[in-house]
């Protein structure tokens, strides 16, 4: 038992090591605050794109996202971090994950938005329609709020797979939790900075998945 | 140009393709049977976790919930190095394969033991009804009516979390299974030159695009029932 | 954008469609139809299910596009590339058999959006407005509601107070009780009557026949695709010319 806790749970180790974790969880905090967003609106770009009228326009998008979601993640971020510096851009570690996560998550939040979409029964777009508004309007105020409303359960559930993804990017060496987490642990040979790692990452985590199990049980 | 060149010339380059890719090759058939025996362990184990909530015991359920909880937030990676640095050190060695499959298994459990409890809860309860006032027992409900419903319910969700998780078999690579990624990383620092990765990109794509493809077609047929 | 033609306006007619003929891959469904609609008139639709009632008044307001014939509303050309089909879809007022209400919005919700949206009011002119035509329906005391809390003849009288706000020239009824318990189906009925007494013009697909024979002006019988017979209400119900009227009627009053 003592050697449980001194390799997992040693606090000295923790108290050495805590500012490198708390500057790996301000990078993660940073990363999710980028990352979500670019997922979750170039999620709706996508579901356009592949729901258009246009087959032209159509069968690409779905082809991109069959492609894009059977990438691991991890191979994605390689291959765009070691790929961008030959299309003459010199990005640092943190853009290259950027639109790594971009293709990977705009591809599954596009396929749950269209789930959504296709949810939506079709006499809402004819009623909305027959009362004079626009295809935009139709979709901002009507189908979409419905389809956003069918799918949470999964739109919140894809978000935490997000910011667990985050984690992908230490291999890039960005130096977001994990990374600096793995580091403390090489440095002090002690597993407990990984412990409180994980620690973090479920107490954060948790409540959500609490709440999306609730939800999904609330919506059936 | 001269950059495109060079990106051929890093990315696609033929001499060093030939050169690795038996090397990648076999990280192929490592990734399959990690695979193959992740998502077998994993679903069973849902399946059963599943299936022991439906006893209703507290002394079962708070336990399962707590894994199940606890192996949906945390993320892949960390699981993966926890286990893989700090179990040595208590003790308990494994070799990195068995590591990477107690990870991936216990997360897959965990996701599907909510798929298959959700479907279990949506098969009507008048099924229950209709079997025990028959006479059947209660094991014998369970098995022979409940869960083929569940199940049914539960293959669209299940088979794209299954393709999720076994994408994370690439994280491998971080804790040295020579699986594809393992391999062609390898492979790449062996020769200076990044196409053993492009083959390896290729190869995961090769794999797993069917089984996306296989896993849509999956979910229209069992989906349109559910509505 | 109101262009009055000659003839149109000579005749009267505030919805003229004339020779409408719609094909749905294989099935042509309309094989040049003509309905016309003279202000104030509360005209029947009836026939049996495929005939294509429902395919008819939906090439009224081009939620189906006619692959050819006329259509015009009070003289305007409604299928001209230069018309504003949203504009002019305000002018229509369209009501559902399954309701179609909108279930993230409240009924006061349902009724203001196409006022605010289409019409751009402002949010206080808009729920004044909703709020009278929500009365109108007998269903102003549930305007916080939302549909999933109301039985199916509540939730067709908003959708009917939806339609109505808009101030159209005529409202088109797609079975507006077929999918109503037949206790619910008189509260409806009644609804409709009231708007006929105010002189609103209405084009009604359905089975009610008794409805039919107390409150409308004419009726058009259409099965396969064609107008079989239409005239007034009296003539049709007593002494319809086609064989194949008088057999549908004996049938529908059972």
């Amino acid at each position: 038992m003592d050697l449980l806790a001194a390799e997992f749970f040693n606090w000295a180790v923790i108290a050495r090591v805590w500012p490198m974790l708390w500057s790996g969880l301000i990078q993660t905090g940073l990363l999710c605050l980028m990352l979500i967003p670019i997922g979750v609106l170039g999620g709706i770009l996508t579901m356009m794109l592949a729901t258009s009228r246009y087959r032209l326009v159509r069968w690409p998008t779905l082809m991109a996202i069959d492609f894009f979601r059977s990438f691991p993640p991890l191979v994605l971020i390689i291959f765009v971090y070691a790929g961008i510096p030959f299309l003459g851009v010199q990005v640092p570690a943190m853009g290259a994950v950027a639109v790594a996560f971009f293709l990977n998550a705009s591809s599954y939040y596009g396929e749950i938005y269209r789930a959504g979409m296709k949810s939506v029964p079709k006499g809402q777009a004819e009623a909305a329609r027959s009362t004079g508004m626009t295809a935009w309007q139709t979709f901002a105020f009507v189908t979409f709020p419905q389809a956003v409303r069918n799918v949470l359960p999964d739109l919140l559930s894809n978000t935490i797979e997000l910011v667990k993804l985050t984690t992908l990017a230490s291999v890039v060496s960005v130096p977001e939790l994990l990374h600096s987490a793995d580091l403390a642990r090489s440095l002090t040979y002690n597993s407990s900075p990984l412990i409180v790692a994980a620690g973090i990452y479920l107490v954060v985590l948790w409540p959500l998945v609490r709440l999306i199990s609730r939800l999904e049980h609330r919506l059936r | 140009m001269e950059s495109w060149e060079r990106f051929v010339f890093t990315f696609f380059n033929a001499e060093v393709a030939a050169r690795y890719w038996p090397q990648v090759l076999e990280g192929l058939w490592v990734t399959i049977f990690a695979g193959v025996a992740v998502v077998i362990t994993g679903i069973t184990l849902g399946m059963l976790l599943a299936a022991a909530r439906t006893l209703g015991w507290k002394a079962l359920n708070v336990p399962i919930l707590i894994f199940v909880d606890v192996f949906r937030a945390l993320p892949p990676l960390a699981i993966i190095l926890v286990l893989f640095f700090g179990l040595p050190n208590v003790g308990i060695v494994l070799p990195s394969l068995v590591v990477l499959w107690i990870a991936l298994g216990a997360v897959l459990a965990a996701f599907s033991e909510e798929v298959f409890w959700a479907g279990i809860t949506s098969v009507p309860p008048g099924q229950w009804m209709a079997a025990r006032s028959t006479g059947m027992t209660f094991g014998q409900t369970l098995f022979m009516v409940v869960m083929p419903q569940a199940v049914r319910l539960a293959i669209p969700p299940l088979t794209n979390r299954t393709i999720s998780i076994t994408k994370n078999l690439a994280l491998g690579s971080a804790i040295g299974v020579s699986e594809i990624l393992g391999q062609a990383n390898s492979a790449l620092s062996m020769s200076s030159n990044a196409t053993p990765l492009t083959m390896g990109a290729f190869l995961y794509v090769v794999v797993f695009a069917p089984l996306i493809m296989a896993s849509r077609l999956l979910e229209r047929r069992y989906s349109w029932g559910n509505h | 954008m109101l262009t009055p033609t000659g003839t149109a306006t000579a005749q009267g007619f505030l919805l003229e469609a004339l020779q409408i003929r719609k094909t749905f891959g294989q099935t042509e469904v309309l094989k040049g139809v003509d309905l016309q609609v003279k202000a104030g008139e509360l005209v029947f639709l009836i026939g049996p299910s495929g005939s294509g009632k429902s395919t008819l008044l939906r090439c009224c307001n081009r939620l189906e596009e006619p692959d050819s014939g006329t259509l015009r509303l009070d003289g305007t050309d409604l299928l001209a590339k230069a018309t504003d089909i949203n504009q002019m879809r305000r002018k229509i007022g369209m009501v559902f058999q399954s309701f179609n209400l909108y279930p993230h919005l409240t009924v006061l919700g349902n009724v203001t959006l196409a006022l605010r949206q289409v019409m751009k009011m402002t949010r206080a002119d808009a729920e004044a407005r909703a709020l009278e035509n929500l009365e109108l329906v007998g269903m102003v005391e549930k305007a916080a509601a939302y549909p999933a809390q109301l039985s199916g003849g509540l939730q067709q009288r908003v959708g009917i107070a939806r339609s109505l706000a808009l101030q159209p020239m005529l409202i088109l009824m797609d079975e507006p009780t077929s999918a109503l318990d037949p206790e619910l189906v008189e509260s409806v009925l009644a609804v409709i009557k009231a708007l006929r007494d105010r002189g609103m013009t209405m084009v009604i697909a359905s089975h009610e026949m008794n409805f039919a024979r107390q409150a409308a002006d004419r009726v058009v019988f259409l099965e396969g695709g064609q107008v079989v017979e239409a005239g007034s209400a009296e003539q049709m119900f007593t002494a319809a010319q086609h064989e194949r009227t008088r057999q549908f009627l004996r049938q529908a009053r059972h």
